[in-house]
């Protein structure tokens, strides 16, 4: 038995909808869809192990503003973003905080970090 | 009232303004003014904190605010005055400018060169006209990025999103981050007018549903939003009797387009472009008031900020000229003017000599979308140039760059079409 999987290719702004054919041990038999080279790679990916930067805030203490934007400085795993924004929610920062400070060190054991976006000077 | 001199006033500290005070800075004009409105520089890219900024002009991806910060850092090493918490409220076509703040009062500012740079504002529920009660939670998606990006404060818990562009979608993936419940994200259109990306990591990534060629035809509630009634719509745009359904919600965010800030330009003269909505210009920005130019989301919606930079650039850079002794004319104005699926050209028309200069960027938007197109430059039945491109949508502004050497002197108008390629 095989099994299809229906990704939408975003590396370029055709935005092709490329089916995957997936056997039972999960290896990919087949790729349809895709209007060029790229599109192979990206689905590819995307299927084993699709990643995203997390855009979000962290709350801060005396700052000109109650929230910084902070960022995950590489893409993480997209199955964690949820875990990730709860472990966002419970930093708070104290002002001033500068663009580029790492808010979380190695969040959820992936290896990548939690930055600020801005600085943010005292009030 | 307090009186103050300056070669170049730049209404407006987005980023713009920032890219334009710059350029006319390292052009060689030293007394520039900044007045901007908010209480810090950097504009509407201060509530954008996601990521996807920058890859065209600085070669990797930023946030909203970091790539804000940047131009920030360049205007204040250069030492360009700025005031904040300063509101512009008007420009005379003599360009004086007259602002306040709590400092200073009344401003009145001699100005020998005015910049615009004051950005767009979004579409609410009155211009887009919805039925029904006018409880609290319908907002624009704008106003609602601000709030829970900037001021901690959630709208709402079950989310209703119409309109199905950028910040619409962008506003879907953060709600639902912060907790919210998005029940759907409803688009009139047959088509989005958001970056297939952002469909995927804003829509999919969370299983949040866009419906097409749907729209909010009422609204319910007494103090506070209680549902919304949806129905489907026919190809013209009108809801389809019987097709009607209810979703419950406490908040729909408003994402139904931009309009550019103009009225400060209105009243100082400045020509508008009917489809635009701003100013228009010659390719150096300039207005039809000598002295006064307009770049970013003020003379047309951009998608991208990089091009709002580059855009300001070249307004900086001319208004640095025209201060430095003028501008030289062509013999012959040239007329920018779209043709078959191209909605808008800016901009609308070719005027100076400059001597450095090698290309000139038309930017433009399609009407529909296509696919597999080839974009024509012709001057009268001559074809000049052309180029292909897989996609083209309204939602994505094109650039087309025209190399300074194809514009002659016996020229009097360019146009641009939008056609299957191989036609
Ligand atoms: C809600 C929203 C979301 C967006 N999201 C994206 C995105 O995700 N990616 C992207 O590339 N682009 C996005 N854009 C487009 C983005 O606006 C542009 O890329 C860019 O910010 C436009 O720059 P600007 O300087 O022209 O305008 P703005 O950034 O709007 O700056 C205009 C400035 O002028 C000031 N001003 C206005 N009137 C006055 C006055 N009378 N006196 C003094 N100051 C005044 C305002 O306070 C503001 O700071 C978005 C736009 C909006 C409205
Ligand atoms: S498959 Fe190729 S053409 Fe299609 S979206 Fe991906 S990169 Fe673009």
């Amino acid at each position: 038995m095989s099994e299809t999987v229906e990704i939408t290719c975003i590396s370029c702004p055709m935005g092709c909808d490329v089916e995957l054919e997936v056997n039972e041990d999960d290896d990919i038999v087949d790729i349809d869809g895709n209007s060029c080279q790229a599109g192979i790679e990206y689905v590819k990916n995307e299927y084993r192990n699709p990643t995203r930067i997390l855009p979000t805030t962290a709350r801060v203490k005396g700052g000109v503003l109650p929230l910084v934007p902070v960022k995950t400085d590489e893409p993480m795993p997209k199955g964690l973003l949820d875990e990730a924004m709860e472990e966002i929610a419970k930093v708070e920062l104290e002002a001033p905080v500068e663009l580029g400070d790492v808010v979380i060190e190695n969040i959820l054991d992936t290896g990548v970090n939690i930055v600020a976006t801005r600085d943010l000077p005292k009030k | 009232m307090n009186k103050q001199e300056y070669e170049l006033v730049v209404v407006g500290g987005g980023p713009a303004g920032l890219a334009a005070a710059q350029e006319a800075y390292d052009q060689g004009v030293r007394d520039i003014l900044i007045l901007e409105r908010d209480f810090e520089l950097g504009g509407i890219l201060q509530q954008c904190i996601h990521n996807g900024f920058g890859l065209h002009y600085f070669g990797e991806e930023l946030t909203g605010p970091e790539y804000a910060q940047q131009f920030m850092e360049n205007v204040r090493e250069r030492g360009v005055d700025i005031k904040l918490d300063t509101m512009v409220l008007e420009v005379t076509p003599e360009k004086d400018v007259y602002a306040i703040n709590s400092d200073d009062g009344m401003l009145y500012i001699d100005a020998e060169a005015v910049i615009l740079a004051m950005g767009c504002r979004e579409r609410t529920r009155e211009a887009i006209d919805i039925p029904g009660t006018r409880p609290a939670g319908v907002y624009s998606a704008g106003t609602a990025q601000r709030y829970v990006n900037m001021e901690q404060w959630i709208p709402g818990e079950k989310v209703v999103i119409l309109g199905s562009g950028d910040i619409g979608l962008i506003m879907a993936r953060r709600m639902h981050l912060e907790g919210a419940e998005v029940e759907a994200v409803l688009e009139i259109m047959p088509f989005s007018g958001g970056l297939v990306r952002n469909i995927v990591q804003c829509l999919d990534d969370f299983d949040i549903p866009l419906r097409m060629q749907q729209t909010v035809t009422e609204i319910h509630g007494k103090d506070r939003l209680e549902a919304v009634t949806v129905a489907e719509v026919d190809e013209n745009m009108q809801p389809i009797p019987g097709t009607e359904y209810k979703i419950e919600c406490d908040t729909l965010l408003l994402s139904v387009g931009l309009i550019p800030e103009n009225e400060l330009s209105k009243d100082a003269g400045v020509k508008m472009h009917d489809v635009t909505g701003g100013p228009i210009v010659n390719e150096g920005r300039e207005t039809n008031i000598e002295g006064i130019f307009a770049c970013g989301n003020v003379l047309h919606v951009h998608d991208l900020v990089d091009w709002v930079t580059e855009e300001s650039l070249v307004a900086g850079k001319t208004a640095a000229n025209y201060l430095q002794g003028g501008i030289d004319k062509r013999e012959q104005e040239i007329e920018v003017n779209p043709g078959e699926n191209v909605g808008y050209i800016v901009p609308q028309k070719i005027t100076n000599d400059v001597e450095d200069r090698k290309l000139v960027d038309l930017y433009m938007r399609c009407k529909k979308p296509m696919e597999h197109v080839t974009i024509n430059l012709y001057s009268g039945d001559k074809k000049l140039l052309d180029k292909n491109e897989r996609r083209v949508e309204p939602g994505e502004m094109i650039t087309f760059p025209v190399p300074e050497q194809m514009i002659s002197d016996d020229m009097d108008s360019l146009k641009v079409d939008i056609v299957k390629e191989g036609e």
